[in-house]
C-alpha cells in the first residue's frame, strides 16, 4: 500500500521536471531581458538555449528538483509538529534531522544559483577571471569574480531560508482540502499564490542577504588570496540586485511548485474497496487499512474515503452494511466504527486529561515526559521524525520538546515519571541540581507557565530564558487538535452511514452500535465544549496570507468543534422522535434532548 | 397549456389571501385589529448624512494620477506625458470592460438592487428573510441594516448590528446547526452564532465571524450546503464563487472565465448540485463532488432566479426578458458526472399577460418573473410576478402552482396570493418544515410579514390518522373547478 504514496510523489517530481522547461526559459528571458535591445535580446536567449551549458544546466536543474522531491517525500507529515514555546522552535530547528535538510537545501540551492549564472551569463558566468595588474606588470593574474560568488552565496542563503522558513511555516505539513477538485484545477488554482509567494518571499530573502553579505562579506575576501580589491558599496547595483531577485524567485518558484505538485497529487482521493473477493487483496481494505498505524498517510486517506463514500456513494454504503457470507457478521460496519469510536474515544481522553493538568496548575510534570511513547504511537503520533529518533535514546534529553509535544499532551500519566516527581518536590534539592536532573523538563511546552512556583522565580530572574521558555498562547490547544483532521472525517462518516441506515440499513447492524455512538459524540461534545472555555483556546490565530506554509492545522479545532455539532444535529433530525426509545444515561438523554429542541 | 387564463381570477381588491384549504384558495377582509406589528418602523435609514460629502468615483490610484497631472508645472514634463497616457489607457481598458459586461459600473448598492431577489430591494423594508431550516424561528433583515430573529418559543428577539453590516442583500440558517447565520454584506460575509438559549436581545458583534476576500463584494448570494459543511458566496464583482469552510474561515475559489461574475446561487436540496447564475446570458449549474461546472448559454438575458425540486433533480429557472418557466432534468448516475444531464431546457409554464376582468376593472396578471419558490415537499410552487409598478392596472402578484415531481412532472393552476389593499408582495420563502402541507412566508411593501399555509396531503409523506385538510371554520363558496385543468405534464411534451 505504501507504494501508492511513493507512485504519487513520482508522478508528482516527473510533473515537476517536465515544468522546469518553461520556466527556464522564463529565467532565461528574463535575465537577459534588455530594454533597448529586444531583438538581440531574443537572439541571445534562442542561442542560449541550444548551447551545450543550458543542456548541462537543465540536467543539472532537474537533479536538484528530483532531490527536493526526494526530501519533500522524506519530510511530509500530515499531522504537523506545533512548538509550544520559543525554545521548542529552536529545538526544531537544531534538531539533526533538520540541520541535514538545511544542509542539503544550502546545497542545492549553490547548485541551482550557479545554473542561474550561467543561464544569466555576462559578468556573472565564472568563477575567475583575468584581471590586469594594478602597478602596471603585463602579466595577468587569476581573480576572483566576485558578481559570481554573491550569486553562489545568495543560492546557499535564499536555500537556507527556505528550509529554516518551512520549519517555522509548518512547510512540510500536508492538508487535506475540504474541497475535491480535479488536480488540474488545483494546481491552476495554486499557481498565482505560488508566482506571488516566490516572488516575495525571494524579495525578503535578498534583502536580508545583501544586510549579510555587508556586514560578513570581508569573509571571503580574507580567505581567497587572488581576491580582487572590490568593494562592496557595489552592492547597490540595481542589476545585480534584480538578477539576485530574479535568480531567488526561480530557486523558489521552482522548488515551491514541486512541493505544491507534491501535496496535490498525495492527498488526491483514493479509492479503498469495502471488501474484495479475494483474501490476498484483504490488506488493501477499507477497514484494514484504517486499522493500521502506519503509515499515517495512509489512514488519513482512508478516513477520508470514508466520510466521501458514506456521503456519496449509495453502493458503497451497501457493502459497508452487509454481513459477512457465511455466518453473518457485519465485519466491515463493525470494523470501521470500532476504529472511529476508538479514535474520538481517544480524543476525548486527551482533552480532559489536559484539562485536568491545567485545572491542577502546576502539577503538569507528571504528564510531560518524552519517554512515553509507546502510548502516543498508538494514539497519534506516527510522524517519521520520531522513527528515526527512537534507535537513539541518548538524544532524547538533547532533542526539541516539540518533537514530543503531539506526545506530552496526549498521554495519561504514567508510572514512567515518577522518578522526577519526587525529585522537583524535595525542599533539599537546590534549583540548579534540579535543573541538572530533569533536562527533559525543560523542553516541556509548558514549562515556564505550569511549572512549580520557586523553579520558576529561579527562572523569572533571567530574561532571556522566560522568553525563550515562555508558552507560546493557544499553541497548546493547537497541538492537542493536531491531528483532528481524522476525527474530523470519523465524525462525518460515522453520522453520514447512521443517517443512510436509516434507510438503507437492512439488517440493522447500526441500530446495535447507535448507542454507543451516540454516547461517545456527547461524551467528545462535553469536553469540546469545556476545552473551549479556557483562556486563549477560542481565540482566532493570526491569519497568516502570502505564505506557502498552510495554516489549517491553526483553525482544526474550530472545525472539529463545528463538525461535532454538525454530525450530532445529522443524527438527531433523521432519527427524531425514534431517538427516545435508546438506552442512554440521564444526563446524555438531557443533553440530546437539547439537540432534538435545537438549543445547542 | 401554458396560460394564466386558466387561474381563478385575482380577488377584488380589499380581500386578501387567507390559506388554502380543500383545494381552493380561501380569502378574506382583513381587519385592522389583526395588525400586529408592522416593521415600517425600521424602515428609516441611518445614511441620511450621505448628502453632505462628495461622491468620489476615482479609485485612488486615479487620483493620485490626476493629482499628478494637476502638478504638472512641478513634474517633469515627460512624467506627466506618460502619466497621461498611462491614464488614458487605463480609462479605455476599463471602459471597454464596463461595455463588456455593463452592470461593472453599476454602484454597489444599484448592483444589489440588480441581482437581489427581492422586488425592489434598495426601497424594501425587508431586505432579506429566512426561515429556519428545521425550527419556527426566522431571521429578518431590516432597510436599517439590522437583523431581527423571531421565535415563537422565545420572549426575546436578538436585534444584530456590525459595523461591517451594511446593504444585506441575503441571510440563510445554517443546515444542521441551532445557531449560525450567515449574512451577505456589501464588503463581506457575516456568520452570526447567535445561541438560542441566551436572553442577551443585542449580542455582541464578537458574535459574527467575518469572511472576507480581496474583490469579492458586494456579496449578493449565499447558499449553504444542505449537509452544513460548505457556504458558497457570490458576488457580480468578482468571477470567482467562493467556496468556504467556515469554521476555519478559509476559503476556495472556483474561477471560470465568462459572465464577468456570479449573482445568484442555489444549492440543490440533495447537496449534489449548484446553480450559480452570472449577470450576462450565461449560468452554470456545478456538481459538488469534484466541482466541476456545466455552462448553459441564454439566449435572451440572465437567468433571474432558480430553484430545485425536494429530490434535486429537477431544476426550474427563468431568465430576464422571458415571461416562461424553464425546466432542467438531471438523472443522477454517480461516477458518470454529468454526462447524464439533459441537453436542452423545457418550457413548463407560459406566464405571459393575460387579462382578467374583475369588478375593480381589468387587470393584467403576468410578465417578467422576480423569483421562484417551491416548498419542500415538491407540491407547491410560488412564482412572484414583477409587474409594472407605474401601472395600476398591472400589480406585481404571487401565483401559485401544484406540483407533482413523481412519476411525472406535472404543474396545475392553484391560485393568486394578494395581500391588503396598496400592499405589494416583495419576498417570499416557503417554511421548510412545515407539518401540515406547505406555509409560503410573504414580505410586502407595507413592511408587513404574512404566513400563508397550504393545507393539503403530501403524497410522499404517509400521514396516519388525520383526513383531508384541517377543517377550517368558514365554509365558503367553491368557485368554478379550475384544479383539475392541467398546465404542464410531461406526457404532453
Amino acid at each position: 500500500m505504501c507504494c501508492v504514496i511513493c507512485w504519487r510523489a513520482a508522478a508528482s517530481t516527473a510533473w515537476a521536471v517536465l515544468l522546469l522547461g518553461p520556466i527556464t526559459a522564463a529565467l532565461v528571458i528574463l535575465g537577459r531581458f534588455s530594454l533597448f535591445h529586444p531583438i538581440q535580446t531574443i537572439s541571445e536567449c534562442l542561442s542560449l538555449l541550444t548551447s551545450a551549458s543550458a543542456v548541462f544546466s537543465l540536467i543539472l536543474l532537474c537533479g536538484v528538483i528530483l532531490m527536493i522531491g526526494f526530501l519533500n517525500l522524506e519530510y511530509y507529515t500530515v499531522i504537523p509538529t506545533i512548538a509550544c514555546s520559543k525554545i521548542a522552535l529552536l529545538g526544531q530547528l537544531l534538531h539533526p534531522r533538520q540541520l541535514v535538510n538545511s544542509a542539503v537545501h544550502c546545497v542545492m540551492g549553490i547548485v541551482v544559483a550557479w545554473c542561474c549564472a550561467i543561464t544569466i551569463g555576462g559578468r556573472y558566468e565564472t568563477l575567475g577571471y583575468t584581471c590586469p595588474q594594478s602597478d602596471g606588470d603585463s602579466s595577468s593574474q587569476m581573480c576572483l569574480n566576485e558578481y559570481h560568488l554573491i550569486l553562489l552565496l545568495a543560492g546557499a542563503f535564499v536555500g537556507l531560508s527556505y528550509s529554516l522558513l518551512g520549519v517555522i511555516h509548518n512547510m512540510n505539513y500536508i492538508s487535506f482540502h475540504t474541497v475535491q477538485q480535479y488536480k488540474y484545477l488545483r494546481f491552476k488554482g495554486a499557481l498565482p499564490l505560488v508566482v506571488k509567494c516566490s516572488a516575495t518571499q525571494a524579495l525578503y530573502s535578498i534583502r536580508n542577504f545583501i544586510v549579510v553579505y555587508f556586514f560578513l562579506g570581508y569573509i571571503p575576501k580574507i580567505l581567497c588570496l587572488y581576491m580582487n580589491k572590490q568593494t562592496i558599496a557595489g552592492l547597490l547595483d540595481l542589476s545585480l540586485v534584480y538578477h539576485l531577485w530574479i535568480s531567488a524567485s526561480f530557486l523558489l518558484f521552482t522548488w515551491h511548485i514541486t512541493l505544491v505538485l507534491f501535496r496535490i497529487f498525495v492527498t488526491e482521493l483514493y479509492s479503498f474497496p469495502v471488501q474484495s473477493s479475494f483474501t490476498e487483496d484483504a490488506h488493501q481494505c477499507l477497514a484494514k487499512v484504517l486499522n493500521e498505524k502506519q503509515p499515517m498517510i495512509l489512514k488519513f486517506l482512508a478516513l477520508q474515503d470514508l466520510a466521501l463514500l458514506s456521503q456519496h456513494s449509495p453502493s458503497r454504503r451497501c457493502q459497508v452494511f452487509s454481513l459477512s457470507q457465511p455466518g453473518g457478521h457485519p465485519h466491515n460496519w463493525n470494523a470501521i466504527s470500532k476504529e472511529c469510536l476508538s479514535m474520538l474515544t481517544d480524543l476525548t481522553q486527551r482533552l480532559v486529561a489536559y484539562h485536568d493538568t491545567v485545572a491542577t496548575n502546576g502539577r503538569a510534570k507528571s504528564l510531560s515526559t518524552g519517554s512515553e511513547r509507546k502510548t502516543s504511537s498508538e494514539t497519534s503520533v506516527t510522524s517519521g521524525t520520531e522513527d528515526l529518533m527512537s534507535p537513539r535514546p541518548t538524544l532524547l534529553m538533547k532533542t526539541p520538546a516539540s518533537v514530543f509535544a503531539r506526545s506530552v499532551v496526549g498521554t495519561p500519566r504514567t508510572p514512567l515519571t515518577a522518578p522526577f516527581t519526587p525529585d522537583l518536590d524535595s525542599p533539599f534539592a537546590s534549583p540548579a541540581l534540579r535543573r541538572l536532573t530533569a533536562p527533559v523538563e525543560q523542553c516541556s511546552p509548558w514549562f515556564g507557565t505550569v511549572q512549580s512556583p520557586h523553579v520558576k522565580n529561579f527562572l523569572a530572574k533571567r530574561v532571556l530564558i522566560m522568553y525563550l521558555f515562555n508558552k507560546l498562547p493557544e499553541a497548546s490547544s493547537q497541538a492537542l487538535f493536531a491531528d483532528s483532521q481524522a476525527h474530523i472525517w470519523a465524525l462525518e462518516g460515522l453520522s453520514y452511514l447512521v443517517q443512510a441506515s436509516f434507510s438503507e440499513d437492512q439488517f440493522g447492524v447500526v441500530q446495535t452500535a447507535l448507542p454507543s455512538i451516540l454516547s461517545c459524540m456527547l461524551v467528545l461534545q462535553e469536553a469540546v465544549d469545556r476545552h473551549f472555555k479556557l483562556p486563549h483556546a477560542s481565540s482566532k490565530p493570526v491569519r497568516s496570507t502570502g505564505s506557502m506554509g498552510d495554516s489549517t492545522h491553526k483553525t482544526l479545532r474550530f472545525a472539529l468543534r463545528a463538525t461535532l455539532k454538525t454530525a450530532i444535529y445529522r443524527i438527531t433530525t433523521t432519527f427524531g422522535d425514534h431517538l427516545n426509545a435508546i438506552q442512554m444515561s440521564a444526563e446524555h438523554r438531557k443533553r440530546l434532548q437539547q439537540f432534538l429542541e435545537y438549543k445547542e | 397549456m401554458c396560460s394564466l387564463a386558466l387561474f381563478p381570477p385575482p380577488l377584488p381588491s380589499g380581500q386578501t389571501t387567507l390559506c388554502e384549504s380543500n383545494n381552493e384558495l380561501l380569502s378574506g377582509t382583513t381587519t385592522e385589529d389583526q395588525l400586529k406589528q408592522s416593521l415600517k418602523l425600521h424602515s428609516r435609514t441611518e445614511s441620511s448624512s450621505k448628502a453632505a460629502f462628495l461622491d468620489h468615483s476615482e479609485t485612488l490610484w486615479m487620483r493620485s494620477c490626476l493629482y499628478i497631472l494637476s502638478c504638472a508645472l512641478v513634474v517633469p514634463k515627460w512624467l506627466s506625458m506618460s502619466s497621461g497616457c498611462i491614464l488614458a489607457l487605463l480609462q479605455k481598458v476599463s471602459s471597454f470592460h464596463g461595455s463588456l459586461f455593463p452592470h461593472l459600473t453599476l454602484s454597489s448598492e444599484d448592483m444589489i438592487a440588480e441581482f437581489s431577489q427581492v422586488l425592489n430591494w434598495s426601497d424594501c423594508v425587508v431586505r432579506a428573510f429566512a426561515w429556519h431550516p428545521h425550527t419556527d424561528k426566522f431571521a429578518v433583515a431590516l432597510l436599517d441594516d439590522s437583523i431581527k430573529i423571531y421565535n415563537p418559543k422565545s420572549a426575546t428577539t436578538p436585534t444584530l448590528k456590525h459595523r461591517l453590516q451594511r446593504s444585506v442583500a441575503a441571510v440563510q440558517w445554517k443546515p444542521l446547526c441551532a445557531s449560525a447565520l450567515a449574512v451577505a454584506c456589501q464588503n463581506c460575509l457575516l456568520v452570526w452564532h447567535v445561541d438560542p438559549c441566551s436572553l442577551s436581545t443585542r449580542p455582541s458583534s464578537g458574535c459574527a465571524q467575518v469572511l472576507s476576500h480581496p474583490g469579492h463584494s458586494p456579496v449578493t448570494s449565499i447558499a449553504w450546503s444542505p449537509s452544513g459543511s460548505l457556504l458558497v458566496s457570490a458576488s457580480p464583482m468578482d468571477t470567482a464563487m467562493m467556496v468556504w469552510d467556515v469554521a476555519s474561515e478559509s476559503c476556495v475559489p472556483l474561477q471560470r472565465v465568462g459572465g464577468g461574475g456570479v449573482s445568484f446561487l442555489s444549492w440543490s436540496p440533495d447537496g449534489s448540485h449548484v446553480l450559480a447564475s452570472t449577470p450576462s446570458a450565461l449560468f452554470r449549474v456545478w456538481e459538488t463532488r469534484m466541482w466541476t461546472c456545466e455552462r448553459w448559454p441564454c439566449v435572451k438575458g440572465r437567468c433571474q432566479s432558480g430553484c430545485w425540486s425536494p429530490d434535486g433533480s429537477r431544476l426550474l429557472f427563468t431568465v430576464q426578458g422571458e415571461m416562461v418557466i424553464y425546466a432542467l432534468t438531471f438523472t443522477d448516475t454517480p461516477g458518470v458526472g454529468l454526462c447524464g444531464g439533459p441537453q436542452a431546457a423545457a418550457v413548463v409554464a407560459d406566464l405571459s399577460e393575460t387579462t382578467f376582468n374583475t369588478p375593480d376593472g381589468d387587470i393584467i396578471v403576468g410578465g417578467e418573473i422576480q423569483s421562484l419558490a417551491w416548498d419542500s415537499t415538491g407540491e407547491r410552487l410560488a412564482v412572484l410576478l414583477k409587474g409594472d409598478p407605474h401601472a395600476a392596472d398591472r400589480p406585481a402578484i404571487i401565483a401559485v402552482f401544484k406540483t407533482r415531481t413523481s412519476p411525472i412532472f406535472e404543474l396545475l393552476p392553484c391560485g393568486f396570493v394578494q395581500g391588503e389593499r396598496g400592499a405589494e408582495p416583495r419576498l417570499m420563502q416557503f417554511h421548510p418544515s412545515f407539518q401540515h402541507g406547505a406555509l409560503l412566508t410573504v414580505c410586502w411593501s407595507s413592511g408587513r410579514i404574512t404566513h400563508v399555509p397550504f393545507y393539503f396531503l403530501s403524497a410522499g409523506v404517509p400521514h396516519c390518522g388525520l383526513s383531508g385538510s384541517p377543517s377550517l371554520p368558514r365554509p365558503q363558496t367553491v368557485p368554478a373547478d379550475f384544479a383539475n385543468q392541467s398546465l404542464f405534464t410531461e406526457l404532453m411534451s
